[in-house]
């Protein structure tokens, strides 16, 4: 019985512990209070930006700690919390409106560190301060938006087609068409049947009753869809509100999670969420001259307007249409594989640009996006203030009369990309509203940030105490895998991209620490009984060992369905806690039986002993 | 594998099972009755509505506070101090017509007129009342998902008798633990809710680590009657019962002590836990297996073809 581990053991148990030493390492550094400058869709972020950040900062007086340009983002490092709100003024100021200006806690993270991917724990919102918002999209409103649209373009459609009925109505998920004779039925019949994609049509010749029901497969397309565009309209108006790292995250079939760390003011947050942006279809002025306009002489019933990535454009005042007829918007490809924006606007819209684009063709029309920006100034009774912000983003000439179906071309991808998404922004939207909200001020999230690590430390130090009284120097054994295990959760937690650190986690570290020794106490309980039995040391260290580890697997696997169970099911903090304790009871395994047995080892093993010290 | 037959009963555990079974028949039901009449006191996780936790700088005036809160219609708010003397706590329950959402900035705003001092917003929640139904219904299926899924794991590992003796005692613990918050009017909420079920994953283990050693003692010694086998399995097991049961003790002490209010709850039911896992697994585990007549027959290693394979490994 020689007890002793075969070199490559040792090396992986010290290879194993060194990594997590190496990446839980970050976490001790803290973080430089920084401005995080990023551009606007109109601008870019290069070393000139760099230069006016720099002379705007000086003009203060205030000396950063270090200035650097990383992924089109400019972070600018300071020395304490108050340079950081005068820095992010003066920056602002000297930038302006093209650039988003946010504050941010920079891990204080060493180059060398950085350079092998190792960085500090994310911490949740309930230790960092930060708004947390649930949001739930009305999917019944939203389709029922749909179906509504629906009924106005069948209506339109059977007129032009002079099919003659008697109602058109919506029930539910379906269109019911009643026709007035057999004749004008079985024309409509013949009509609708395969008209409209996504819709099945169920004829009921008896009470000469059409019904356009909406499949399932249009119906699940309708909610995926008014989620991923109520996603991108938060996306663009969490920029606005210049949060460091915002979460925006579609959860079960209608619902969406934003988090905003660091933001204290939620009701500015939830304001600039509920904003509207909406979308405008014009004529070009052709029969007057722009330059004219831009010299001031704008015509009467004109309006000169800003465009995006252009000069300047003569718009008539009449609207052909607004945003909210459009009922989708997406990137498609022509045979020749150029890119498109493909539109289609509900039934109202379609007659609407019908008629207004039959007279125009050869024309150009343009799309115009308008936004409610949130500014900083509030009125008399405390409503914020919102300043309108309208650019034309297309200018397309009119090919043929338009309908509910029509396409922008000759635009490139990465434009068409974009045009899509605004005129998403701009479109009907699925009404949405909030349905859970959470919000720590950053004096609470410090605090339990003090008070986390104050109930880690004393747990771990009377749990080493104890160690050490009961099991002597095997105790130390045990102290040193509950140090291992505490960094090797650690450094799991800081190496797991989605991993965060919240209070019930810290207390599911805390839990660990106390659970951790179980395993060992399993063993030296085990190596106890079989001294008693009279057998040599090394017989019981290896007898104590090779019988425990079965108990040690079978009770740390249930725990670890709970863990799991716990993670499946848990919201925000609750997976905070399954992950620390789950990550801890792999961990421990790993630390209470193969680290403690590497060192029993090489202390003990291999030697003659004649009694224990346990 | 050594055949030292010891008949010595070692601590007669199992003769106090009658008086433990019906102690614990009437802490479980005094619970149930308990859950049905007084109910648990569910905070705002899964009744919904609106709290708020605002900081003063100085010790704060409950009831100018409340005086401030029904001048502007909130009269129903529940007021109370919080953690410290300047720390407040407001409860409103979910109302109709206000936009919800807009409750929390209101009443901070009312608050700061109110009182010339600057107040400090500590946290804000709002948990819309559908949100509040669906953690309730989530809570309950995690629950009994991870009852099941230990229930199946043991009866795979081990056997059904004793996998019903452990799950006998999980619910135990739980019924129990939810009995305490009740009678007590503890506030139940998200992280008690994972507290309980760390509950089960702390019982469980105890348990296993129990009905191991009562699988290997009825295979060592095959003389021992059902009963002497888990005294001897007790005794042997008693002092890692014990040792671990006080680790983590002293860990939720601290935790309950330096952790903060907000982890309070969860450390009351963990340390309420543990204590009554300890016990469940030393009592309830072992008794139920032994009421549904576990013998030695029942925990053999099936015969396998290959010879030898029934014999511990060769040291």
């Amino acid at each position: 019985m020689l007890n002793k581990y075969p070199l490559w053991k040792n090396l992986l148990v010290i290879f194993v512990v060194l990594l997590a030493a190496l990446y839980a390492l970050p976490n001790i550094y803290g973080e430089d209070p920084a401005v995080q400058v990023s551009a606007n869709r109109n601008a870019t972020i290069d070393t000139s930006t760099m230069d006016r950040v720099k002379s705007s900062l000086e003009n203060v007086g205030i000396q950063a700690k270090s200035i650097a340009l990383e992924e089109e983002q400019l972070l600018v490092r300071l020395n304490s919390d108050d340079e950081q709100l005068k820095a992010r003024e003066s920056i602002l100021g000297s930038l302006g409106d093209d650039y988003i200006v946010a504050l941010n806690l920079a891990p204080a993270t060493p180059q060398w560190l950085n350079s092998v991917g190792a960085q500090p724990m994310k911490l949740g919102l309930d230790l960092r301060g930060g708004v947390h918002f649930l949001m739930e999209i009305d999917m019944d409103e939203a389709i029922r938006k749909i179906v509504d649209g629906m009924k106005d373009t069948i209506r339109a459609e059977l007129r032009e087609e002079r099919i003659r009925y008697s109602a058109v109505r919506v029930n539910d998920t379906t269109v019911e068409v009643e026709l007035r004779n057999e004749e004008a039925y079985a024309q409509a019949a013949d009509y609708l049947d395969g008209q409209y994609q996504g819709y099945d049509l169920v004829e009921d010749e008896e009470n000469q009753l059409l019904q356009l029901q909406m499949t399932d497969q249009k119906l699940a397309e309708t909610r995926d869809y008014a989620v991923s565009q109520n996603i991108t309209i938060m996306r663009n108006r969490v920029n606005e509100l210049g949060v460091a790292e915002p979460l925006i995250q579609r959860q079960g079939s209608n619902r969406i999670v934003v988090e905003l760390p660091g933001v204290q003011d939620t009701a500015r947050a939830k304001e600039i969420l509920g904003a509207t942006a909406t979308l405008e279809f014009r004529m070009v002025d052709t029969e007057n001259d722009v330059r004219d306009a831009q010299n001031g002489r704008v015509p009467f019933g004109s309006e000169l307007m800003p465009m995006r990535d252009g000069p300047s454009q003569l718009l008539k005042e009449d609207v052909i249409l607004t945003g909210d007829h459009i009922v989708n918007a997406g990137v498609g490809y022509d045979e020749y594989n150029r890119p498109q924006v493909n539109i289609t606007l509900d039934g109202v819209g379609g007659n609407k640009m019908s008629a207004s684009t039959k007279d125009n063709v050869g024309q150009p029309m343009a799309t115009v996006f308008i936004e409610y920006k949130a500014t900083d100034e509030r009125d008399a009774e405390g409503n914020l203030q919102f300043t309108k912000n309208a650019e034309v983003i297309n200018v397309a000439t009119i090919q043929s009369r338009l309908g509910s179906n029509f396409r922008i071309t000759g635009v490139g991808a990465n434009e068409a990309q974009n045009l899509a998404l605004l005129l998403r922004a701009g479109a009907l939207i699925a009404p949405i509203q909030i349905v859970e909200e959470r919000t720590v001020g950053p004096s609470l999230g410090q605090q339990n940030i003090d008070s986390g690590t104050q109930a880690i430390f004393w747990g771990f130090v009377l749990v080493l105490a104890f160690m050490v009284v009961y099991y002597k120097k095997f105790g130390v054994v045990a102290n040193c895998a509950l140090t291992a295990n505490l960094i090797l959760i650690i450094g799991v937690m800081s190496m797991i991209p989605g991993a965060t650190l919240t209070l019930p986690g810290m207390a599911g570290i805390v839990l660990t620490v106390g659970m951790a020794v179980d395993a060992n106490v399993l063993i030296f309980e085990r190596i106890r009984e079989e001294i008693k039995a009279k057998r040599s040391p090394q017989q019981a260290i290896h007898h104590g060992y090779d019988s425990a580890l079965s108990t040690i697997a079978d009770a740390n696997v249930t725990t670890l369905i709970a863990a799991l169970i716990l993670f499946a099911i848990g919201n925000g903090p609750i997976k905070g806690f399954a992950i620390t304790l789950a990550i801890g009871i792999i961990t421990s395994m790993f630390t209470a039986i193969v680290g403690t047995r590497a060192i029993v080892n090489s202390v003990w093993g291999g030697k003659k002993l004649s009694k224990l010290s346990i | 594998m050594r055949d030292i037959i010891n008949t010595d009963e070692r601590l007669p555990f199992m003769r106090f099972r009658g008086v433990m079974g019906i102690i614990s028949a009437l802490l479980v039901v005094a619970s149930i009755v308990s859950l049905s009449v007084n109910k648990l006191n569910f905070g705002l996780d899964f009744t919904g509505g609106t709290l708020l936790e605002v900081g003063f700088e100085k010790p704060a005036d409950l009831s100018r506070v409340r005086g401030a809160l029904d001048k502007k219609g909130f009269g129903d708010a529940v007021v109370q101090n919080y953690g410290t003397q300047e720390d407040i706590l407001i409860r409103l329950e979910p109302r109709q017509g206000v936009k919800a959402e807009q409750l929390g900035t209101n009443i901070l705003e009312s608050l700061r007129t109110e009182f010339a001092q600057t107040v400090e917003m500590r946290r804000i929640e709002f948990v819309g009342p559908n949100v509040g139904d669906e953690f309730i219904e989530q809570g309950g299926l995690a629950m009994l998902t991870a009852l099941i899924c230990i229930l199946l794991y043991i009866a795979m590992r081990f056997e059904w008798r004793l996998a019903v003796g452990a799950v006998a005692a999980l619910g135990h613990d739980v019924i129990l633990t939810l009995g305490l918050f009740s009678i007590l009017g503890l506030e139940f909420d998200l992280t008690v809710l994972a507290a309980l079920l760390a509950v089960i994953g702390y019982s469980i283990n105890d348990t296993v680590v129990v009905c191991d050693r009562i699988r290997e003692t009825f295979r060592k010694f095959a003389k021992l009657t059902p009963v002497q086998t888990a005294n001897r399995a007790l005794t042997d097991t008693l002092r890692r019962t014990l040792v671990t049961s006080l680790t983590s003790i002293l860990v939720l002490l601290t935790l309950f002590f330096l952790g903060g209010p907000l982890i309070h709850g969860f450390a009351t039911a963990l340390l309420f836990g543990v204590v009554i896992g300890t016990y469940s697994s030393i009592y309830i585990a072992s008794s139920v297996a032994l009421a549904f007549g576990v013998s030695r027959e029942d925990l053999m290693p099936p015969e396998v073809e290959k010879e030898g394979a029934d014999q511990d490994p060769l040291p």
